[in-house]
């Protein structure tokens, strides 16, 4: 054999071959280190808040015995809503109670740390069961936020000795706090829940659907099944491209300037925010669309047409239930991104602070992301923790959305 | 009459009208066996449903904006209403609450003045309804006769149906066009205005930016109104800061996942690369202002800069950096998919190693529309609010130091506009013209862009 080496296979080459070599490694690995950072970002972001947010989901609350017997308080007579009867007991004398019951039972240095709201929680169980008036009950009743963050964080001082003795009664503790979602904005972190808010993001959310997606829907089979090449159908396609690529926050100032010009009794309503939203989502659903109803091949539509289907028969009979899981999948998409918003609707006032859930589309309402965008302006220690819990609850709602995405297309998307 | 109201009457009498065509269309077929229709009963029946339901519609539409006008001016041709004073806030305030009281959403009069209008407003509410509900029912069953009286054996419905059909997919269509002019209208509007009051010149050049919405609307100080320290803030967060993360993490990843990654890791990574671009706004900037910026603000520190704060423009920057990666992959993604096979298998045949091909074949070819990309990012960047609002800071500085706070384009328009400032004072105005720059700029970038992509394809087709 010919052990010479080649005349091409220098010391030389094999130097820079080398060196070449380990550039394409140190390449790669630069990639893998891009996409590796990018990613470490994402988890780091996803584990802080809901590390954070953990805590948010939990509240202080103190077990209170409280004796009804002696104290006279009578259901009022002839009120039937919650409110209402919420109220004649508060003008009866129940803080008073609660407060004397707490003091009885934890000290006074204790039944100071009492929640000034505690008592309306009183109140709605007495409200739903008025049975606990004739008998002594056992509440478990938030704390205010000073004892809260002294048990939590285990500070030293007069409020921390407090936290402790009642901890080692067992009577302190820190549970998950259902009412979190049921309950709505408050001035107090021990207080506030998303549900306005979320009640609030679910309206908007509606009217957003509505408006955008038939609306997207029609432009798109408009566009790409019947418009004829001319200058009108050009306008057309780059508005919407383009409206797709406008900042998020000059539809807020299209709301601002229009909807609220028209509609001057609405600020902060759900529809108006949800018709901002939607002239947002519709360009994306436009887009989707186009590209769903484009991917239908032209056999089916030649042979609906060979069959003597109209024009109008061939594309709502045919082509649009082939591509209406694509088009979903674009909708849920552009929803997600919609549900996620808060720029626009900072401008068209949706930023109130809304403490009862609102009841048709032209309440005043907030959504998610802007009370997320409220409570991080607070400056009170606990709102931090609430915050992230509110933050994770909307990126559940996004995984939840983005999932059914994946799973539609996963399912229904057909290769021709 | 409530909308919902008569929205629901408005479908009701169209389902009975389509029940009662397809029942008429039926007959005719059994009247003449053997004989075929013209249409297919379904579309008979969709006809009357139409003639029935959208000229009600459409009534009830425009009677909604002009009933409570037509309401107003009979409550102020009461004699109660001789009272009210002649204009003003008060007058509006008075005016709102007996409303409110007459609608029975709110319980009872605050101001007693009000109290003496509430009965000619519930007069006026209750008439204005019933003839509203009158015309609307008389509109919906004229047309339904008519449109029923028309139906024949030979009846073409299915045409006129279709036609119907073709119009409403039109009208979506122009949509968009009116949302573009929306948007061009009123920010045009309102930027014309606040150019009657304050130079273009002072605006678009002068360095200093303070508006105070307290100040005297008449008489602004246009030295407040230089909104150079916001442009620049808006490009050095956006375009420079942020692109400094996003452009070598972005493209790297996308090369990495396009060039080396094996199937399997390619898609498990790509929808993970994606879900960074689904994280919503406001979260990256809870994320910038609670975790990022803190950390900036020890490191700098820890290294001896005394005074750095806790807002700067880098902590948005970065934050911002990353939310734009998955877009800036996945442009560079396309652009690479689109460079032709032949080039990378011409390069890799000569000898090149992957490394090469990529950066001296496949970055070159693509470079246009990786050009392209980057200007869409770009875009999308400077357009961001929520990360800015939440984490940049208040203060116009034009300065070079990422560790000092500054204040953008889009914050501006936030704090204008979420303030107390009427609408008639410049500083809220401000916000429109500085809006109709923003939308210009954006505008302007993605209109370049897409005209460059579009000819990088075609360049390679």
């Amino acid at each position: 054999m010919n052990d010479a080496p080649s005349p091409t296979r220098t010391a030389a080459f094999e130097a820079r071959l080398k060196k070449r070599y380990s550039a394409e490694r140190r390449f790669k690995a630069f990639g893998l280190g891009a996409i590796g950072l990018s990613i470490a970002v994402l988890v780091f972001l996803l584990v802080s808040m809901t590390v954070n947010g953990i805590g948010g989901f939990q509240r202080v609350t103190v077990e209170v015995p409280i004796d009804f017997t002696k104290v006279g308080l009578t259901m009022p007579a002839g009120v039937s809503d919650r409110p209402a009867i919420v109220r004649a007991l508060g003008d009866q004398g129940l803080p008073q109670v609660v407060e004397f019951g707490a003091e009885q039972a934890l000290g006074s240095a204790a039944a100071r740390e009492l929640n000034s709201d505690a008592w309306r929680q009183v109140a709605e169980a007495i409200a739903d069961d008025p049975v606990l008036l004739r008998g002594r009950g056992e509440f478990t009743l938030p704390t205010t936020n000073d004892l809260a963050a002294a048990y939590v964080e285990d500070r030293p001082g007069e409020l921390g000795d407090v936290a402790r003795r009642l901890a080692a009664e067992g009577k302190l503790e820190r549970s998950f706090d259902w009412g979190f979602l049921t309950r709505s904005d408050a001035t107090d972190p021990q207080q506030v829940g998303i549900w306005s808010a979320l009640k609030g993001s679910m309206l908007t959310m509606l009217v957003t659907l509505l408006l955008a997606f038939p609306i997207g829907v029609l432009a798109a089979l408009y566009l790409e099944e019947y418009a004829p090449k001319n200058r009108w159908t050009d306008v057309i396609e780059v508005s919407i491209n383009n409206l797709a690529a406008v900042p998020s926050i000059i539809f807020g100032l299209l709301g601002l300037g229009v909807f609220l010009t028209l509609f001057p009794y609405m600020r902060s309503a759900p529809l108006i925010g949800g018709m901002t939203l939607a002239l947002m989502t519709m360009p994306v659903i436009v887009i989707a669309g186009r590209n769903a109803i484009k991917a239908v091949p032209p056999s089916i539509r030649d042979g609906a047409m060979a069959l003597g289907a109209s024009p109008v028969q061939v594309v709502f009979h045919h082509v649009l239930p082939l591509a209406l899981p694509g088009i979903l999948t674009g909708t849920i998409i552009g929803m997600a991104r919609a549900l996620g918003e808060t720029a626009p609707l900072l401008m068209i006032g949706m930023r109130a602070f809304i403490a009862t859930p609102p009841d048709g589309f032209t309440d005043p309402a907030t959504v998610l992301p802007v009370q997320i965008f409220l409570w991080s302006d607070e400056i009170d220690r606990g709102f931090v923790e609430r915050t992230s819990a509110a933050i994770i609850v909307l990126l559940v709602f996004l995984l939840v959305m983005n999932g059914l995405a994946i799973y539609l297309r996963n399912r229904f998307e057909k290769t021709w | 009459m409530s909308p919902a109201f008569l929205l629901l009457l408005a479908l009701g009498l169209g389902l009975a009208g389509w029940l009662a065509a397809r029942g008429r269309a039926w007959s005719f077929r059994r009247a003449a066996p053997g004989r075929r229709l013209a249409a297919l009963p379904v579309y008979h029946a969709w006809y009357v449903a139409l003639w029935i339901v959208v000229p009600a519609l459409l009534f009830a539409a425009a009677w909604n904006v002009i009933a409570p006008q037509l309401v107003l001016q009979s409550v102020l041709a009461d004699p109660a209403a001789s009272a009210l004073p002649d204009f003003g806030m008060q007058r509006e305030t008075l005016l709102a609450e007996a409303r409110a009281v007459a609608t029975g959403a709110a319980p009872g009069v605050f101001n007693p003045a009000a109290g003496s209008l509430v009965a000619p407003f519930r007069d006026a509410l209750m008439r204005f309804n019933l003839i509203g509900l009158a015309i609307t029912l008389a509109i919906a069953l004229a047309a339904g006769a008519f449109a029923f009286l028309r139906l024949k054996p030979d009846f073409t419905a299915r045409t006129r149906v279709e036609r119907a059909v073709m119009s409403v997919l039109l009208i979506a269509s122009l949509v968009a066009i009116l949302t573009t002019l929306g948007i061009f209208v009123s920010l045009v509007f309102e930027t014309v205005r606040f150019f009657g009051m304050v130079s273009p010149l002072d605006f678009l050049f002068g360095t200093q930016w303070g508006p105070d919405p307290m100040s005297d609307a008449a008489h602004p100080d246009p030295s407040r109104y230089g909104a150079l320290p916001l442009f620049w803030g808006t490009i050095y967060i956006g375009a420079v800061i942020a692109m400094i993360v996003a452009i070598p993490l972005g493209l790297m990843s996308a090369i990495y996942l396009t060039q080396y990654a094996r199937p399997a890791w390619r898609k498990g990574l790509k929808p993970a690369l994606e879900i960074l671009a689904g994280v919503p706004t406001v979260v990256y900037g809870y994320f910038a202002a609670l975790t990022v910026a803190p950390a900036i603000r020890d490191a700098a520190q820890a290294v001896g800069i005394a005074n750095a704060s806790s807002e700067s423009a880098l902590a948005a920057g970065l934050v911002m950096g990353v939310m734009i990666i998955p877009f800036v992959s996945s442009m560079a993604d396309d652009s690479i998919a689109a460079v032709p096979q032949a080039m990378r298998d011409g390069s890799l045949a000569m000898g090149a190693t992957t490394n090469e091909t990529i950066r001296r074949v496949l970055v070159p070819a693509a470079l246009p529309g990786i050009v392209a990309g980057v200007m869409l990012a770009v875009s999308r960047a400077i357009g961001e609010t929520m990360i800015v609002v939440m984490a940049a800071g208040a203060a116009a500085n034009l300065s070079a130091n990422p560790l000092e706070a500054m204040t953008t384009v889009t914050f501006q328009i936030v704090a204008m506009l979420t303030g107390e400032g009427s609408f008639d004072h410049p500083a809220t105005l401000s916000a429109f013209a500085l809006g109709f720059v923003l939308f210009l700029v954006t505008l302007a970038l993605n209109v370049v862009a897409l005209r460059v992509v579009r000819r990088f394809r075609e360049a390679y087709e």
